[in-house]
């Protein structure tokens, strides 16, 4: 396969094609006639599933680095590229986006009936701004993709959303940018900052990462400026109230892309810019006691608060705030472990979360409603769906065997050595998570149907298990056999390590080698 | 063979697929359900007999099956999905597969009428699929697959029957109990790994022995954790409150699962990491506790319970606390032997209640009454119409209660003799001993005011109901007289010297528990006489109890429950268990649900950061825009103001 891709030329134009395509379909899309609107997203939905699936293939795991690399200029005076490439960092994240977009269109092909070309051409621009923001290597188009999705985000929460839909997208829109905003100053900041010693005003995310030493006088700023953003974006406890709204309000394709990529775009962007360049500040005991204290109070926080909630999205939203804080706690556990287990949770969370999210969209797509107690005992009608539900929210309290354990296991135990209490206090989460998981499920799926409105509820459509099943095989497959994901992130993660060794507090725990 | 043992998990897993298929697509081919949930057992236990005859003759004592890398991160964290076949899991292995056929058939009969038939063999399949993944494991991660997985099956076929809110309710019970329980052993891994950098059950046993020294702290943190999760797993103090919620699946389930095989789970742990357990003396002592309390414990709720099913439950969760007493004491191979014969006697006794609740239920539903099938105050007689169940749920009392020559009497004794040798050492045994004694008087007692109140007197179901009362099929009543033969001849693979053995099992374990066994004393000689008053003393309080139990069930008057009084005094406090699934929700499940609640969602969450913190932001924000439009309003007499103002405080830091 990878040389079939390469007789191709795949690695030249892989990257071009997934930003462009979505892009030119938006005026196809806006110009046709409204039922040929999902039609068209789909087939490029899966025009990009087609192509970016060979990157499976085509990354090359044995190599560290950025692949698939293009780098014009775009704005000279300004140092402004077009850069881009994919390494061990975002080649998962790009894989699981390219996964959902078909998903997600699939998913809104009944749920939406009005505005469908506005609908569909949003999440074409929508498409274009998660690629871009895991494929850019320079900081002003990094900056670009990512204030690029609020825009549409924005519009998909108000417009196709559900009764509070307007607050929600504003909360949303107003507490992301104030987050970005000030990541904008710090990135202008950095390139005066470089070029003044350097003399080459150049946005490249190289040009930042080699100079990075001559940031450290004003580390603790800039850090703060990115982590605020990321953090938001996360969410990370105390910041995250914004995703309950947003989640609850979205129709059901923006609360999917919310949580299987916007989410992770707060965690890649530790990973990938908030501590790479400022790592002194960033890993020092300080900051590494606040961040992962912070994780931990967030994960279990956000499930003992997800277990009393009324309101199955507003339940899911507030887990997925305690499985980010998994992934935070992963980046700060720093180890080759815990990061690996970081990109793991990244990933499981994506295909759990993202499953759950489609479900009750389809039991929304039914009964009009999302609170718990109107619903009760449909296993016995619609046993597929009950099925699904149940294997997926084990999937999300990791059970092992299924995806979500791989990841939380490699965080906790990657992370134990230097913070052994952190990691003690968020491993009780295995009872809260099993909680509100079994409880919810419990109130839906089982005890006796007594609500007669929940009678004529269908069990799934072809359509609909078209969306699941796939999710649910990747669900298993992730569990029992994750080697080939960690062997394609594993390059990255070494580098990483080796990168931030040099600055790194010494853990509470002797290395586990010296025993060997 | 031993390389093709993955195939024992295969078989049960194509089951499951098969039949979870069928339950989708064709529920009622109840025929093609049986013969593949029967068959791939039959094709699992061939295995199993396969692998352990060639154990037998093999010159190695362990061999390791690697499946395939599961988790290859870094070199020094690389987990494989391999499995451990050695004397311990091979053992395991028959034990599982042999009861577990016996009850997949049994169950053919049982759920014959069911409408979730097909659903009910692929869990069921399922179940044997992880059981197998747990025992076989070679390494923590792997064996937990198993541990989470038999969780995950005991939380599908408790709640099996959902639509009934109190089934549905003990299977999520039961998967949160267990889960504070893997939390410890989570938090073992993480220590171990730390310490040793493995986590294969041989190296932790190498490693451990290596590194660590014995009544450091180390290996008592780590003995501690793991034990959290026996607790949790195989129902003892403080998490067994799950267990006899369990009942609510169908009783096979409770025969397979609540009985014979998960539940032991946790003896079963501690003896594949039981060179932890001896470095950690202590944590030794808190085990044979522990279990020495758990077992008097529920033997006294076992007194006064009146569900047939309840009084098995909590006569599990004893006969689990011996098991723990007994490897508590070191003396594993007699804990691992109390787990099998245990397994044969009680999934017998599960399996006969079984078929007098089978029995009682067609009855009572022929006669249009609503009294419950389950409730020995409504039975009574049924000897007469069940007369091959009957003998077989004798032979199981007797040996329960630790009659000779049944098998229970010489896994239990061992067990005892353990404790009592053990004293000598440290008091502690002594008291674990002597609770141990009065638990098996006990055990005696309500087993036979159990048999009694079933079998014995006169049917009190009813008149209506009493001429439909009939002895099960023979494919319910034939896995009963194959685990009848055992529970009788099942003390022969460990007996002792005193009754002409060998004491086979105890050889046959002996590598196992080698490098564990070299860390600590071994057992201390009790002098030929003191054991033969110790066999004498176990042997009075079995037939007292066994007495004592029959005597007093009959001659007190049972009353069916809508005529019976209240209890009063200690049996009321017996019969609602010690109040302590009431104690738990009051300190535990309450308040956790008010600090989410109102603490953490309700005050925290949407008061201080949402309204305060993030509205409040808003609002500074909304102020300070509503100040600065106040500036521009439009007079201009005010803008000079402001300007003569603003000049003149600029010329005067110029100025200065």
């Amino acid at each position: 396969m990878a040389d079939f891709l390469s007789s191709i030329g795949y690695e030249h134009w892989v990257i071009h094609v997934l930003l462009g395509l979505p892009i030119l379909a938006i005026p196809a899309i806006l110009f046709s006639p409204v039922k040929s609107a999902r039609y068209i997203a789909f087939g490029v939905a899966l025009t990009e599933l087609v192509v970016g699936i060979g990157l499976w293939w085509a990354y090359d795991s044995s190599r560290s680095g950025m692949q698939f690399v293009t780098d014009i200029s775009w704005v000279q005076g300004f140092g402004i590229g077009y850069r881009v490439g994919i390494d061990g960092l975002s080649v998962l994240m790009v894989l699981l986006s390219v996964i959902m977009l078909p998903l997600v269109v699939w998913s809104s092909w009944r749920g939406i009936d009005q505005k469908q070309r506005g609908f569909y051409a949003l999440i074409m621009a929508l498409n274009t701004g998660m690629l871009g923001v895991f494929v850019a290597t320079d900081l002003f188009l990094f900056y670009m993709f990512w204030e690029m999705l609020l825009i549409p985000m924005y519009f998909m929460i108000g417009i196709w959303g559900s009764a509070n839909r307007l607050y929600a997208a504003t909360k949303f829109v107003i507490y992301t940018f104030v987050g970005s905003f000030m990541m904008l100053v710090a990135i202008i900041w950095m390139v005066a900052v470089v070029a003044k010693t350097t003399g080459v005003t150049s946005f490249a995310y190289s040009n930042l990462l080699d100079h990075a030493e001559l940031l450290r006088p004003w580390g603790a700023w800039l850090f703060t400026a990115f982590a605020l953003a990321f953090a938001v974006k996360v969410p990370l406890f105390p910041f995250h109230t914004w995703l309950p709204d947003a989640h609850t309000e979205a129709p059901t394709a923006g609360s999917v892309d919310l949580a299987v990529i916007l989410l992770k775009m707060g965690t890649y962007g530790f990973l990938r810019f908030a501590i790479p360049f400022f790592p002194m500040f960033a890993l020092s005991k300080t900051t590494g006691m606040v961040m992962a204290t912070l994780a931990v109070i967030g994960i279990i926080y956000a499930a003992l608060v997800a277990m009393v909630q009324p309101d199955l999205k507003r339940l899911i939203a507030y887990s997925s705030v305690s499985h980010l804080g998994f992934v935070m706690l992963g980046i700060w556990g720093s180890t080759v472990e815990s990061v690996q287990g970081a990109i793991m949770v990244m990933v499981s969370h994506g295909l759990s979360t993202g499953a759950l999210f489609f479900m009750i969209g389809m039991l929304y797509e039914r009964r009009h409603t999302r609170k718990i107690t109107d619903y009760g005992g449909l296993a016995r009608i619609t046993p597929m769906l009950a099925t699904a539900f149940v294997i997926t929210a084990f999937s999300s309290i990791g059970l092992p065997g299924l995806n979500g354990f791989v990841g939380e296991f490699l965080v906790l135990i990657g992370s134990f050595g230097r913070y052994p209490w952190l990691v003690g206090a968020a491993s009780t989460v295995v009872v809260f998570s099993a909680g509100y998981m079994l409880w919810s499920t419990q109130r839906v799926f089982f005890n006796r149907l007594t609500n007669p409105l929940n009678e004529g509820i269908g069990d799934l459509n072809l359509r609909e298990l078209a969306v699941i099943v796939p999710l649910i095989v990747a669900m298993i497959w992730v569990g029992l056999y994750p080697a080939p994901l960690l062997k394609r992130t594993s390059g990255a993660a070494h580098a990483y390590i080796e990168m931030i060794q040099p600055v790194l507090p010494k853990p509470a725990l002797a290395d586990p080698e010296v025993h060997r | 063979m031993i390389q093709l043992v993955w195939l024992a998990v295969l078989f049960p897993l194509l089951g499951a697929v098969i039949n979870a298929a069928l339950a989708f697509r064709r529920p009622m081919a109840k025929t093609a359900v049986s013969i593949v949930g029967v068959g791939v057992m039959a094709a699992a236990f061939a295995v199993a007999l396969a692998v352990f005859r060639e154990l037998q003759q093999s010159p190695v004592a362990s061999y390791s099956v690697v499946l395939w890398h599961w988790m290859p991160v870094t070199d020094r964290l690389s987990i494989d999905l391999a499995f451990q076949v050695d004397h311990l899991s091979s053992v395991m292995l028959l034990v599982i597969t042999g009861v577990g056929g016996l009850i997949h058939l049994f169950s053919v009969g049982y759920m014959r009428s069911d409408p979730g038939y097909a659903r009910y063999f692929a869990y069921l399949n399922l179940f044997i699929v992880f059981m197998l993944v747990l025992v076989l494991g070679a390494s923590l991660p792997v064996s937990f697959i198993g541990w989470e997985g038999v969780g995950l099956c005991s939380y599908l076929l408790i709640g099996f029957w959902y639509e009934v809110d109190a089934n549905s309710n003990a299977g999520k019970k039961a998967f949160l109990a267990n889960r504070i329980g893997d939390f410890g052993v989570l938090i073992a891994m993480f220590l171990i790994w730390w310490s040793l950098g493995t986590l294969d059950f041989t190296g932790i046993m190498m490693q451990g022995g290596a590194h660590w020294s014995r009544g450091s702290t180390m290996p008592l943190l780590v003995a501690l954790f793991l034990f959290l999760g026996c607790t949790g797993k195989s129902a003892q103090i403080p998490l067994y409150v799950w267990l006899p919620d369990a009942m609510a699946g169908p009783t096979p389930v409770s025969a397979l699962i609540h009985a014979a095989t998960m539940v032991t789970a946790g003896v079963f742990l501690v003896v594949r990491t039981a060179a932890v357990f001896t470095l950690a003396p202590v944590a030794l002592e808190v085990v044979a506790v522990v279990g020495a309390l758990t077992a008097f414990f529920a033997a006294t709720i076992g007194l006064r319970q009146y569900d047939i099913k309840k009084v098995l439950a909590y006569s599990t969760v004893s006969q689990l606390g011996y098991m723990f007493l007994g490897v508590g004491t070191t003396a594993f191979a007699s804990g691992i032997f109390h787990l099998i014969t245990h397994a044969f006697f009680k999934a017998l006794l599960f399996l006969g209640a079984g078929s007098v609740i089978h029995a009682m239920h067609h009855a009572l539903h022929h006669a249009h009454s609503h009294a419950d099938p389950q409730d020995m105050r409504n039975m009574g007689g049924l000897r007469r119409a069940m007369p091959w169940t009957f003998a077989l749920m004798g032979i199981a009392t007797l040996a329960i209660a630790g009659v000779p020559p049944f098998a229970g009497f010489f896994s239990k004794d061992e067990i005892l003799g353990a404790a009592f040798a053990r004293g000598s050492e440290h008091p502690i045994y002594y008291v674990c001993w002597a609770l141990g004694l009065a638990a098996a008087l006990m055990t005696a007692f309500y087993m036979s005011r159990l048999v009694a109140m079933t079998f014995f007197g006169k049917y009190r179901g009813g008149e209506k109901s009493a001429e439909h009362l009939h002895e099960a099929p023979w494919v319910m009543t034939g896995p009963l007289v194959i685990l009848a033969i055992l529970t009788i001849g099942g003390g022969l693979i460990n007996l002792p010297h005193f009754a002409g053995g060998s004491s086979w099992l105890e050889h046959w374990l002996a590598p196992v528990v080698q490098v564990a066994m070299m860390m600590v004393t071994p057992t201390p000689e009790i002098p030929s006489g003191m054991e033969t008053t110790l066999i004498a003393l176990a042997i009075v309080a079995a037939v007292t109890g066994l007495v004592g139990g029959y005597v007093l069930t009959t001659r007190s008057s049972i009353v069916t429950p809508e005529h019976a009084p209240e209890e009063r005094g200690i049996w009321s406090l017996l019969y609602h268990k010690y109040y302590v699934d009431e104690v738990y929700h009051r300190l535990i499940v309450d308040p956790t649900m008010w600090l989410s609640r109102r603490a953490l969602w309700q005050t925290v969450d949407a008061f201080l950061i949402d309204r305060i913190g993030v509205g409040g932001t808003a609002r500074l924000a909304e102020g300070l825009g509503w100040l600065g439009s106040r500036l521009q309003n439009g007079q201009v007499a005010f803008y000079v103001t402001m300007f003569a103002v603003g000049a003149v405080l600029i010329l005067r830091t110029l100025v200065r």
